[in-house]
This record gives C-alpha cells, structure tokens and sequence, in this order.
C-alpha cells in the first residue's frame, strides 16, 4: 500500500519554514545581483524596453517559456489531473498549441517591422494616431486583465504556502517586481524569467522523477494506482469537451491569443534578428511541451500518493496537489524549494507583464501620439520608468481589490481580447496591401468590445459571478458561449476586411510594397 | 539609438529595393514562405482540433483501452502535444535550410 498522508498532520504547508524562506530569499537576492548589474548596462530606451537586443536566441527561448509558464498554469493543471483526471491533460495540450501558430504566422515579420511593441507593426505603415491609441487600448486592457488574475492568484497562493497574509504577500511581490523593472528594465527582467524558467523546469523534472520512482518508472503503473483509486474515469475524457463548439472557440482563444499577448510579442525585440526569433519560438516550443507532458504526470501522481479528498482539504481548487505530492516524497525541504520556485514564477510572469502594458503607454500613447514621435532618449527611459511605477502600484491595488474574488474569467478575457483585438491588426497589416487606417481601428474596437460584452452575457460571469441561475440551478448566461472568440475574432477579421475595402489608402498601398524589403529580407530591421 | 522613426526616414534603398521587390526571385520567395506557413498551419489545426474534435464525437472510442488500463486519449494527447513541438521543429528546419540563404543571395544583390 502506497503511503498517504494525514490532513493538516504532516504537511508544513501554510507554514513559513527555513527551507521555503531560505530558498524564496537566496532566489530573490540572485535575481537582486542581476538586476544590480543589468542596471548600469540600462541606459538607452532600446536597452530598457529590448535589452539593447543582445539577447540570445537561446536565452530568449528560455525568457518566452518563463513568460508563459505561469504559477497558474504549473499548480492549476496538476490540480485539475488530479482531480478530475484526463481533462487536465487536454487542457495542458490546448495551452501549447498557439506556440507553433505563432511561428508560423507571426514571429518573423513581427521582428522585423517593430520596434518595441506590436502597435509598431500594425502602425507601420498605417496613419499613427488613430492606429496606435487603438492598438495600445488593445495591448493595456490585455495586459491589464492578465495582471488581475496573476495578482489575486498570486495573493491566495503565497497565502496558502507561506501563511503571509494575502495584502502582505501583494505588497511583497509588487514592490520586488517593480524593482527588477524598474532598474533593470528588460535585461533583468529577461534574467528573472530564465532563472525561474530553469528552477521551475528543474523543479517539476525531479518532482516527476520521484512521482515515476515510486512505480518502478513506468507510467502505466501510475496510471493503474490511479485507476485503482479512484476508477477507470480518471483516464478518460470528462465533461470539459462536451460540446464541440465551445471546445474550437475556448481552442482558438488559447491558440491565436498568444499571437496578441504583448508580453510575449515584445520578447521578439530582445533578439538580434528574425533568424534569432525563430529559433527562440523552437526552443520555448520545446520547454513548454516538456513542461505540459510531465505535469500530468505529477498531477496522476498526487491522486495516486496523496488522494483526491486530503489535496481539497487543503485548497478546494486542488492548486496545493503539486507541493502536497513534493511534500510526501521528499519532504519539507523539496517542499520549500518548490514554493519558493512558485512564488518566483509569480514574481517573474508579473515583472513581464508590467514592462509590457509600461511599454504600451510610454511607447505607443506618449512617444508616439503625443510627443509625435519627438522625444529625446532620455524623455523616453523617463516616461518609460514612470509608466512602470504607475502600472506596478496599480496592479497592487486591483490586486487588493479583488481580494476573494472570483477572476478566473479574467484569464478569459485576456486572451479573447488577445486573439479578437490584437492579432487580427497584426496579421491583416502585415500580409494584406489594402489594409487601411480605419480598418484596422474599427477591427480592434470590434474584437475588444464584442469580447468584453460576450463575456460579461456568458455563463462564467453572467451566470457564476453574478449568480444567475436557470431554472435546474446551474450558472446561466444571456449567450450560451463561455469563450467568446470564434465570434469576436471571426468578426474581428471581417469588419477589418470590409471597412478596408470601403475605404482607400493609397498612401498604405504604396508603402507596403517598400516594408516588404524588410518584412522578409529583414533589411532596415531595427 | 535615435528617437522614434517616422515611416518616412526609413533607410532609403533606392532604386534597387523597388527590382529586388518586383523581381520573380522575390515573389517566389514571399509565396513559398506563406505556402509553407499555411500548409504548417493546417497541418496544426488538423491535429489539435482532430484532438479535441474526436473526443467530443466519439467518447467511446478514445475511452477504449489499450494498455491494462490506459486509454486511447492518453498517447493520443502526448500525440498532439508532440506534433506541436515537431511542426515548429520542421519549419525551421526549412527556413534555416531553403529561406535564409535565398534571403542572403537578394541581400547581397541590393548591395551592389
């Protein structure tokens, strides 16, 4: 018989321990040294927004992977395996699927049309003032819906490992994330995300190791302790994909919204050249789906070890299976290890998020629209470090505001907003000649807009946040869909066409034919 | 670094970039790039949306056995999952072989 542990007996979660603590402070104060030394190289508006574009193509790959594995996506989907089984896994493989997408469709020409952030390229050619408030508006309310949920997540997870009160734990990683931004702008963020990107890897692999030891490595043999336990309905498929179009819009929304986060897009910049970008997008690739495949792995192996009902007892989402499973394998110390990696990956994805919706202040609205595009370097590093402090405190206060909560819809709605606003104006402006000024404008009021309302009608926020219930009690929406995306991004795309072909821009026309040197020989790339 | 560039003071090609842009060797290279950017691209749909799809069609069959007690979702989600990370693995196995020295040959041709 596997050995299980008791409820609240054994477990040092919830405790602030030496090796959680010693672990947290040892990882913050590396990340302090860097941020020290990424400091005096960050001058110029290019090394604060792009570390100067010195970033390997490698160390972007692990920079993109650290962005995108969140603390959210590392406790969330080995709690979902290990309570409700199979459905996590399809979840896991929804979350890797935009990675080739964004290969293909988006990376190269986003290199080398842009400067700083993905309004360069839709603006590019296009009239700037409309253009890029549009793109901008786009980008914060992305960013902005992605920090709400990281906050209140974050809040409630260092509460549940560390036993900080969750203000404290708020103040905590506001204050340490605006300090890697803030002095060390994009390089010392790019550092945090590869250090947390390698502990959180090194982490989950021994983590999975330990979780295969205990079955002879075989995974078969987890699969049949899990079977055992809790019957042959943990290896199939559950109630996640009962409906095949919600299941292609809650697809697409994952896919194509990675193809309009700007915290992922403005990596694109830290690189030298497309070749770099390119292969950054293989090696992330490459982390992330090494990541997902072992996760499951470690979620069947805390239903297996620790069970269903002590992992609930703990935390009712079931986030606490992984350091629970961590725990009983190789006890308090590995436990601190991977909290202390947990409330890296936290600080980490925040930091990544600040510096993009900063960026899409500074850069898009004040540079570009209100100062003209006249500003001196030393005007830009200044309105780029103020927009950070204003974003940091403010994604402390929504963080504390939101305290208790339900958000995560937001989640949600940060990628409808992603692939329904941002990515249409981006692909559009850069494969189509007759794309237009107002087309792409009224493109992204459309996909934001049409997002925003679905969502607040769905059955997520309608039904579950506002607590309409139908008549057999379950979560009721005014529109069926809970992800919005196969319409807004659908509709996104065809107002963008139709009102660029209702208008003329010869202008646009003309210049297309000139960005093309560079959008595919890369020639005046920046 | 300069400030902010209006589309107007991009690097001036001159005459050069206007042949290079209109030359057939150029528009091969632009269709065989989206050429292949969508033949990836539905390729990928067609194994993460045959993934999800298959299972919302047919339960029974992905709930079928093929170990002691592992089921067909399960390599069936390692499946796509791979296919993800091998699709990426091919395109840039493509560019890196086909596109970038094309991309190098039109360079040095604006040079001269």
């Amino acid at each position: 018989m596997v050995p299980v542990l008791a409820a609240g007996a054994l477990t040092s979660l919830g405790k602030p321990t030496v090796a959680s603590v010693g672990f947290f402070f040892a990882i913050v104060a590396l990340t302090l040294v860097i941020t020290y030394f990424a400091a005096r190289k960050t001058r110029t508006s290019s090394e604060y927004y792009a570390a100067g574009r010195s970033v390997s193509a490698g160390q972007n790959g692990l920079a993109l992977a650290g962005d995108y594995m969140s603390a959210a996506s590392f406790l969330g989907i080995a709690g979902m395996v290990a309570l409700q089984g199979y459905d996590g896994m399809i979840y896991a493989a929804g979350w890797l699927a935009g990675w080739p997408a964004l290969m293909f469709l988006v990376a190269e020409p986003l290199r080398n049309l842009g400067k700083f952030t993905f309004a360069d390229v839709v603006a590019f050619r296009l009239r700037q003032t409309p253009v890029r408030i549009a793109a901008a508006v786009g980008g914060i309310a992305t960013v902005l819906f992605y920090t709400i949920a990281q906050m209140v997540g974050s809040g409630s997870l260092v509460h549940l490992m560390f036993g900080i009160p969750y203000k404290y734990a708020e103040l905590i990683v506001g204050v340490v994330m605006l300090a890697y931004v803030l002095f060390g702008g994009m390089l010392a963020t790019t550092w945090v995300q590869i250090i947390k990107a390698v502990l959180l890897l090194i982490g989950v692999t021994i983590l999975t190791l330990l979780v295969l030891f205990r079955f002879g490595f075989d995974a078969t043999n987890l699969y049949a302790a899990v079977s055992q336990r809790y019957g042959q309905a943990m290896l199939q498929p559950g109630g996640l994909v009962s409906s095949p179009v919600e299941a292609i819009s809650l697809g697409l929304a994952l896919m194509f919204g990675l193809l309009g986060l700007p915290h992922i897009l403005m990596r694109f910049y830290t690189v030298p050249d497309a070749k770099a970008a390119r292969k950054s997008v293989l090696y992330a690739t490459g982390l992330i789906g090494y990541f997902y495949l072992i996760i499951p792995i470690v979620g069947f192996g805390a239903a297996a070890l620790v069970g269903k009902d002590v992992i609930t007892g703990v935390d009712r989402s079931g986030n606490m299976a992984a350091p629970l499973v961590a725990e009983l394998l190789a006890g308090p110390a590995f436990l601190g290890f991977i909290a202390a990696v947990a409330f890296a990956t936290i600080l980490a994805v925040v930091a990544g998020l600040t510096l993009a919706g900063a960026s899409a202040y500074s850069h898009d609205i004040y540079v570009s629209v209100l100062r003209g595009g006249r500003a001196t370097e030393e005007e830009q590093v200044r309105a780029a470090r103020a927009a950070t402090v204003v974003f940091g405190i403010a994604a402390v206060l929504l963080g504390i505001a939101f305290e208790g909560q339900n958000v995560a819809f937001m989640v949600g709605l940060a990628f409808s907003i992603a692939a329904s606003a941002n990515f249409p104006a981006l692909l559009l402006s850069v494969v189509w000649r007759r794309f237009t000024t107002l087309g792409a404008v009224w493109s992204i009021v459309t996909g934001a807009v049409l997002s925003v309302v679905m969502i607040f009608l769905s059955p997520t926020v309608w039904g579950e946040v506002l607590g309409h219930l139908d008549a057999a009690g379950k979560p009721h929406g005014i529109i069926p869909l809970k992800n919005p995306a196969i319409v807004s991004m659908t509709a996104a795309f065809a107002v963008g066409i139709l009102v660029s072909l209702l208008t003329d821009e010869p202008k646009a026309q003309e210049a297309f034919e000139e960005e093309k040197l560079r959008t595919y020989l890369g020639v005046g790339a920046e | 670094m300069e400030s902010v560039q209006a589309p107007s003071d991009r690097p001036a090609a001159g005459k050069h970039a206007h042949e290079i842009v209109e030359s057939p060797a150029f528009r091969t290279l632009v269709r065989k790039r989206w050429s292949v950017s969508v033949l990836m691209l539905a390729l990928l749909f067609l194994s993460y949306y045959g993934f999800i799809l298959l299972i919302a069609a047919d339960r029974e069959l992905v709930s079928r056995k093929v170990g002691a007690v592992t089921t067909l979702a399960i390599p069936l989600g390692i499946a796509a999952i791979l296919a993800a990370w091998i699709l990426t693995g091919v395109y840039v196995w493509w560019a890196n072989r086909k596109y970038d020295p094309e991309v190098e040959r039109l360079k040095g041709l604006l040079r001269k």
